[in-house]
């Protein structure tokens, strides 16, 4: 079987998996990353959103032989250490405004959401409802307004 | 319930009787359901009271736990923490948080101390272990608070030996009890000496709502942490050893059944595969890794028997309702008097969850082991030891938390299944279905219609009657059982099954003289069950778009028109509420509109108002893949839950019925066609997404009325989804008579193919990344 290495969560692993096995199934099933949550299996429903090098990507869209050694990939579990704090201040955003519910979608939700606030920064700008309004994630429990409130709040400490 | 009426023994009406356990630490209990419940008096009212008012579905469940003897415990451990088991499924509704709050209340520990579990299947636990109707807090927010206090009234107790003091003297504050002379000791130090060696029976008092410090107050979510942390353990995150994931092939047709396996040898040849197996509902393969079962079933070659709604569309389903419905009957009326008469369809709607229908099981010779979000672990036990044949105590059910319910996890397909192909394999399994099964072969809310008659004169509503019919409704998840136990002692006579059920839950707001309200049910070919509430939200909708009607037909203005006809006091005040802070009547451009709507149900009352905005320029606004449409710009909510334990748990479901009642107004539907649902993906089933949320949404909590807990979960859908549809109408100048109003558009959607059943996985994840 063929050997994969990649940097997950700043750390290098390597898995003996075939090539087009998607990374979601890498993560959960081979390495036990469990953040991420299958809801589609076909990039719509954005519940496994993680971060490669730090944009938001869809690990059930992405043959785990598409990945690169170089590559940095970032769960749910990695993302305090991007900012070496015990939270990511999405994740404290989203504490704050108590945002979850069932929680099944939130992972993938916070992932996105932190990327959608890098990219208007990168464009010198302030995260606006359009922005907000192009999220894709689902959340069957419907807790979309405190979503919006908790990126609006976070983006302001990012 | 049980607060305001006297027990029998006598006591005062706080004053409860629970347990002292054998234990090693304090373990304190209480009987779940000893909370007897009586039939509230009715106002004497115009509309004579439906069943629902004076014994609604809740009261059914409550009522149904007095002969049991099991007990709940709570147990305080030398860490300082309390824990208890909760015999309730957790979803995503926050009945571990508001039972960690009542367990806070009583014992006078910080919530943060109070560790809740999800309690395994207690078939001992009868009917008391079923998470329906929005019940859990009604059910148990007495006995729960009676076993802390208890707990609480021991450690007082042995705190008073250890320093030396009387109890009256002591003083106690969050785990740590302090005597007259200044010395104290914890919780944690009192935990073994406040224990019993022996059970006893001891009465015990209630805190009065004046001293409530917990109950009341907004509280985060206990596991919100764990949520934003991804360390939530859902039933797919748990390692089992050696249960390999597993997804079953499954048919192009609604329950078509397996013929024959065409290539079983060469898919299980294919990378990661262990098992290829036919089972009851297709074909299961169980592999390394669940991309390589989406590889297997998708490869699999299966000759197909047709289902059980071969052929049918919905069309064929609503002419089968259409000659199903129930007569309106106009009793003699006097001269002068009008009439008004409307009718809606309602599409199939899917009711999964994110987490799709999953189970893990583990089934040996001589034993079972099941985990899974499950709302009725008892059936589930009975059901899944009877399916492979083991006693039913050979069967262990462990509860997981669940990623959303919406009426799925009543059921438990998922666990069932993972049962007989453990079973048939000799090995333990992780299944997962695939979202595309999910929404194609998956339970649904059924189609179903109202029609509505109402005769009026001299500015009166002299009779209102309203036929719901629809596709039968499953309930064979425990419900079921309570309702055939109990059918002779219902105020409903001798009504079928689900006309029982309908009888239980639909209360009727208005003083409209002469009311029916009749179900019908027809064909049984479709997988159904409760979506976030059984009948009610298209029976709110149907009978609120009427009333628009009907006083739009009186000369009356939708709201004052409510007002005048709201039969209880606690309807005018959630509509007065709303109407004040979300300012009706206000102006608004041509194409916007706000709509009004009152529902009550679970021993509450809501009303919503809603702004909508139906300018070309907002429905035809452009979100890349995205279905946009008509846009809710506005949402003011109020809701009288009688007493929330949770306000902020409260807002939150209110948020979610606000999210699930635009999309039931306006954009999530199934189409069946030729014998299976077209919907296959989230980019099908056009659930609301951000595109679609309101920017501007207020909940309010009314201040306690009754003193009781009513249900939450569900209730905030039904005065969305109608106020929304009443917007629409009046910002349209049309009436739909077909929900949600986009059904009968373009699809919107290329449907997927049905053979092979479930798409591949793309590729192209990297490039759109961002």
């Amino acid at each position: 079987m063929p050997e994969h290495t990649f940097i997950l969560n700043g750390e290098q692993v390597t898995v003996d998996v075939e090539d087009d096995v998607r990374l979601l199934w890498v993560l959960r099933d081979v390495l036990g990353v469990m953040g991420p949550k299958y809801g589609c299996g076909v990039e719509v429903c954005k519940a496994c959103a993680s971060h490669i090098n730090g944009k938001v990507f869809n690990p059930c869209a992405v043959r785990v032989g598409d990945v690169k050694p170089t590559d940095r990939i970032t769960t749910i579990e990695g993302l305090p250490g991007t900012v070496g704090k015990p939270l990511h201040p999405m994740q404290q955003a989203w504490l704050d405004r108590d945002v979850a519910q069932c929680g099944y979608c939130q992972p993938g939700q916070i992932m996105t959401a932190v990327a959608k606030v890098r990219q208007a920064k990168a464009e010198g700008r302030k995260i606006t409802d359009a922005d907000l309004d192009e999220i894709r994630n689902i959340c069957r429990c419907g807790t979309y307004n405190r979503i919006r409130e908790a990126i609006t709040a976070a983006a302001e400490r990012m | 319930m049980a607060d305001h009426r006297g027990s029998p023994q006598g006591m005062d009406r706080r004053r409860f009787l629970g347990y002292v356990l054998a234990a090693p630490t304090l373990m304190a209990a209480a009987e779940l359901g000893g909370s007897a419940v009586a039939p509230e008096a009715a106002a004497a009212i115009p509309t004579l009271p439906p069943p629902a008012d004076l014994f609604d579905l809740n009261d059914l469940l409550s009522t149904a736990a007095v002969p049991t003897s099991a007990l709940i415990t709570v147990q305080v451990h030398s860490d300082g923490t309390a824990s208890f088991a909760l015999p309730r499924a957790e979803v995503g509704q926050g009945v571990t948080t508001s039972t960690a709050m009542l367990i806070a209340e009583e014992l006078g520990l910080p919530v943060e101390k109070i560790k809740i579990t999800l309690a395994d299947s207690r078939p001992e636990l009868l009917f008391n272990q079923l998470t329906a109707a929005s019940n859990t807090t009604i059910s148990t927010y007495t006995p729960i608070r009676v076993a802390a206090a208890i707990a609480k009234g021991r450690l007082l107790a042995a705190a008073a030996i250890v320093l030396g003091d009387t109890v009256t003297n002591l003083t106690s504050k969050l785990g740590v009890i302090t005597g007259g002379g200044g010395k104290s000791v914890t919780y944690g130090e009192l935990a073994q000496r406040a224990a019993s060696t022996r059970t006893e029976q001891v009465s015990v008092t209630l805190k009065p709502r004046s001293e409530f410090t917990v109950i009341g107050k907004p509280h985060n979510r206990i596991d919100a942490l764990d949520a934003v942390t991804g360390r939530k353990v859902f039933a797919m995150d748990l390692r089992i050893p050696n249960a390999l994931p597993t997804m079953v092939c499954r048919p192009p047709t609604i329950n078509g059944k397996v013929r024959s396996v065409l290539n079983a040898a060469a898919v299980r040849a294919m990378p990661g595969i262990t098992d290829v197996v036919t089972i009851s509902t297709g074909v299961a393969v169980r592999g390394r890794t669940f991309g390589q079962c989406v590889d297997a079933v998708r490869a699999l070659r299966v000759d197909w028997g047709k289902g059980t709604a071969a052929g049918a569309s919905d069309a064929s389903v609503l002419r089968e309702l259409k000659a199903a419905e129930l007569p309106l009957v106009v009793p003699p009326l006097p001269l002068l008097a009008k009439t008004l008469d409307a009718g809606f369809t309602f599409a199939f709607r899917s009711n999964s969850a994110l987490e799709p229908n999953c189970a893990i099981a583990d089934v040996r010779r001589d034993r079972a082991e099941i985990w899974g979000s499950l709302k009725s672990p008892i059936v589930a036990q009975q059901a899944i030891a009877a399916k492979i044949g083991l006693p039913q105590n050979a069967v262990r059910v462990h509860v997981t938390e669940g990623g959303g319910s919406f009426g799925r996890k009543l059921f438990f397909d998922a666990a069932l299944e993972a049962a007989e192909i453990s079973r048939t394999l000799g090995k333990p399994v992780k299944l997962m279905w695939h979202r595309t099964d999910d929404f194609r072969q998956g339970r649904t809310h059924p189609m179903c219609t109202s029609r509505l008659r109402a005769t009026y004169a001299a500015g009166n509503v002299l009779t209102f009657e309203h036929r719901h019919t629809s596709v039968s409704t499953d309930f064979g998840h425990g419900l079921g059982e309570i309702i055939t136990a109990l059918a002779a002692k219902l105020p409903v006579g001798d009504f079928t099954f689900s006309q029982t059920v309908f009888q239980l839950t639909q209360t009727m707001p208005y003083n409209f003289g002469v009311t029916t309200q009749l179900l019908n049910e027809v064909n049984k070919g479709f997988n159904t069950g409760s979506m976030r509430n059984i009948y009610s939200p298209d029976v709110c909708c149907a009978r609120e778009l009427f009333v628009d009607q009907l006083a739009a037909k009186m000369g009356k203005d939708p709201y004052k028109f409510r007002q005048e006809f709201a039969r209880d006091h606690r309807a005018r005040a959630v509509l007065d509420k709303v109407a004040k802070v979300g300012n009706w009547g206000r102006a608004m451009p041509a194409g916007m509109a706000q709509g009004i709507a009152v529902h009550a149900e679970y021993k509450g009352f809501s009303a919503a108002l809603v702004e909508i905005d139906c300018r070309p320029a907002t429905v035809n606004r452009k979100i890349p893949s995205a279905r946009t449409g008509p846009r809710v710009t506005k949402v003011v909510f109020a809701v009288d839950a009688g007493l929330a334990v949770n306000p902020r748990g409260l807002e939150a479901q209110m948020l979610g019925g606000i999210s699930d009642g635009i999309a039931l107004a306006l954009t999530s539907s199934l189409h069946l066609k030729d014998g299976y649902f077209l919907e296959g993906s989230w980019d099908n089933y056009f659930y609301t997404r951000q595109w679609n949320v309101p920017k501007d949404v207020e909940i309010i909590v009314m201040p306690p009325t009754t003193g009781q807990p009513g249900g939450a979960g569900e209730f905030g859908v039904a005065a969305s989804y109608a106020a929304v549809a009443c917007a629409y109408t009046r910002a349209t100048g049309t009436l739909p008579t077909t929900f949600p109003v986009n059904h009968d558009g373009p699809l919107g959607f290329d449907p997927l193919p049905t053979v092979p059943p479930i798409p591949q996985s793309p590729t192209d994840g990297l490039r759109n990344a961002f």
